[in-house]
């Protein structure tokens, strides 16, 4: 307990040490907001998120850009959605209080969806790093826009490649009733029934269990041969070691949620064998993806979880598109930001007439010697 | 049948998950009329401390470093406990019941953000020291974790019995339960079997903790939260303050739990489904509540901790 004062002090002292060196008095500041889950279950996917945002702030002061003329300092403000809805949608209107020019953000399509509203009501540009439900860009919005493929795109992938390649037959589905797992879990029944396969069981649990023992005795009843789970790597962790506790004999796949490798270290040695999957190439085939996480590591001093590289680059596509208006007023850098071409570090970033990305790959991944080996990648540039 | 005997052992396992976090509920809650809803936290207090233990003494072999990594948490918590109580609940014993439940509510979330400040926000993975046994029985697992889980929990509600019902300390404790002024001026020291009480309760959660980590293999900063918020479930089906009914509310929640997940679907022909595993659980409990709004084992002057 004595320790509490001595970590707000220091806590205090980085605060300051920051402000006080990185605000020149003759620039313009712009606010950029970022929003993910900072606390609760999914806070390590928050702050992965949240790293890569302040990456790419940092590098553009370091750079010191210029925007209209003006001498530009960007300057962080970041949220903590706690990964629900609700307090998404109140963030969301005190990121637009705070008068930020556009929102990196959110992690959760569940959190995202709400408060794209919010964003758009203003017309401040929103790019979400990680929020994969369709339904996101598809709301009506323009303020609305995403930098990987959507689930659409990743459930077919998962499926396709569930019923063709791994000649799967009988499939069971576990989804954790968030729009993000409910969406990808019901794209991925789609593309195996369409190739035939039977779904043999469909359960639920939620983005906050630890026991999924009943879940999974239902599903052994069953005796699929494939089980999905939509859902998030702080279950799917805990689930596949339950599988394997419960001697269920099945192949276990996972979206992107799951494919992390705070994944591999929860789920101990019943780790092998999963497949799981990821929006965009993977990291080392990326153009200057081992450089990133080399220097995102020496910074953060852990491993990238998932999403921060695509955080790096929605930061950089808004400042391009800033640049490419000559302003930093939202509804002047709205259409440069609709028509941009941006070479990033996941890919070639163009927006189609929804705001989602063109021609976004999703790869396929397993644990193979403790590590995700990507199998192979399904569309892309 | 064998799916149907391994959602009982589910049930079992997860209830007496529950079982030993009401307990330590219900022992609060019969001595002051309290509910100490930091209680979830100080089992995840106790998880996290005997994960630093044992990472501190990787070294050494699992069989002195797991009991005395359990012996530490429990030591802490107790402590932990102690401090709550000191800190929070003492100074407004004598304010209205709602000020106390405002400051439990505060302990448990600067309990949750300082484990966040400590710990991080990662998930950590606590360690298999021993090989965890699988038993079959006619087609159903049960590993030894599971095993331990449910002996423990039946041993520490006999042990509270005994202690209860049986020591100086117990009688001291029935008496504050029935009577705080009365049991004074018979020379019983209140603010010790207060304390005792707090500690004996942290030292339960403390060995709640680490059977749950070891049994999920996992420990994080929010885990108490909403076990915390089940197991208050359990006790309050059980009838609170009661610690008998605190074990029969919390086997019965894990029990329901786990057969509604199961056969939910199948009942209702695939209306309703797994999402309803705590709608179902939470529907009894309002029809207990109805029909008995003290619980199953409550009674009105019932013999309390």
């Amino acid at each position: 307990m004595r320790y509490v004062p001595l970590l707000l002090a220091t806590l205090l002292l980085a605060a300051c040490g920051k402000s006080a060196t990185d605000q020149p008095s003759d620039s313009l500041t712009v606010r950029i907001g970022a929003a993910a889950p900072l606390t609760g279950p999914q806070a390590h996917l928050g702050k992965d998120n949240e790293n890569g945002t302040r990456m790419a702030i940092e590098d553009a002061n370091a750079k010191g850009i210029s925007i209209g003329g003006k001498k530009v300092h960007f300057e962080l403000v970041s949220e903590d959605d706690q990964a629900d809805p609700k307090t998404a949608t109140i963030v969301a209107q005190k990121l637009v209080d705070d008068n930020v020019s556009g929102v990196i953000g959110h992690l959760n399509s569940g959190t995202t969806i709400p408060a794209a509203k919010i964003y758009s009501d203003n017309g401040i540009p929103q790019i979400s790093p990680s929020a994969t439900a369709v339904a996101y860009t598809h709301q009506g919005f323009r303020t609305a826009f995403r930098v990987m493929a959507n689930d659409a795109q990743q459930g077919h992938a998962l499926g396709v490649y569930a019923a063709k390649n791994l000649g799967a037959r009988r499939i069971a589905v576990i989804d954790d009733r968030t729009a993000y797992g409910q969406g990808l879990a019901d794209e991925f029944i789609k593309a195996v029934t369409a190739l035939g396969a039977e779904v043999v069981s469909h359960e639920y649990t939620s983005d906050k269990s630890v026991d999924f023992t009943a879940v999974l005795t239902a599903v052994k009843a069953k005796q699929p041969d494939l089980l999905f789970y939509g859902g998030m790597d702080a279950q799917g962790g805990p689930m596949a070691r339950q599988i394997k506790a419960l001697a269920l004999n099945v192949r276990f796949m996972m979206g992107d949620g799951g494919r992390t490798p705070e994944f591999i270290r929860l789920a101990g040695d019943a780790a092998k064998d999963v497949y799981g999957s990821l929006p965009g190439v993977p990291l080392e085939k990326m153009s200057g993806g081992a450089e990133f996480a080399k220097r995102y590591e020496s910074e953060f001093k852990q491993p990238i979880q998932l999403y921060a590289p695509y955080c790096y680059d929605a930061v950089n596509v808004m400042i391009a598109a800033m640049q490419k208006a000559g302003s930093t007023d939202p509804a002047k850098y709205l259409p440069a930001l609709a028509a941009i071409s941006h070479d990033g570090i996941t890919a070639r970033i163009q927006f189609d007439g929804n705001g989602d990305l063109k021609g976004g790959a999703v790869t396929l991944y397993q644990v193979q010697q403790g590590q995700w080996q990507p199998l192979e990648t399904i569309g892309g540039q | 049948m064998e799916i149907f005997l391994q959602q009982i052992i589910n049930g079992l396992v997860q209830g007496s998950v529950y079982a030993l976090v009401a307990l330590g509920y219900t022992m609060v809650y019969g001595i002051l009329g309290l509910i100490n809803f930091a209680h979830g936290e100080v089992v995840m207090m106790g998880a996290m401390v005997s994960l630093s233990a044992l990472s501190l003494m990787a070294g050494l072999p699992p069989l002195v470093s797991l009991p005395l990594s359990l012996l530490l948490a429990v030591a802490f918590c107790m402590l932990l406990g102690y401090g709550i109580e000191r800190i929070a609940y003492r100074p407004l014993r004598h304010a209205p019941r709602l000020a106390p439940l405002i400051t439990a509510i505060g302990v448990s979330i600067v309990l949750q953000n300082l484990a966040m400040l400590i710990w991080g926000r990662d998930y950590h993975s606590f360690p298999q020291l021993f090989a965890n046994h699988a038993h079959r029985m006619a087609g159903a697992i049960i590993n030894d974790i599971q095993l331990a889980i449910v002996v423990a929990a039946f041993l520490m509600m006999a042990g509270l019995m005994l202690v209860v019902h049986r020591t100086r300390l117990g009688r001291a404790m029935r008496a504050v339960a029935e009577n705080q002024h009365a049991a004074q001026l018979m020379g019983v020291d209140v603010n010790r079997v207060v304390s005792v009480t707090f500690m004996m309760g942290s030292a339960l959660a403390a060995v709640a903790g680490v059977m749950v980590s070891a049994n999920y293999g996992l420990a994080h900063y929010y885990m108490g939260f909403l076990l915390g918020l089940k197991a208050f479930t359990a006790a309050v089906l059980g009838g609170i303050g009661n610690l008998r009914g605190a074990m029969l509310g919390g086997l019965l929640l894990g029990l329901i739990e786990s057969l509604g997940a199961g056969y939910i679907g199948d009942i209702t022909g695939g209306f309703m489904g797994s999402q309803y595993q705590d709608v179902f659980a939470f529907l009894v409990l309002i029809a207990v509540l109805i029909f008995r709004p003290s619980g199953l084992l409550g009674e009105r002057l019932a013999e309390r901790a």
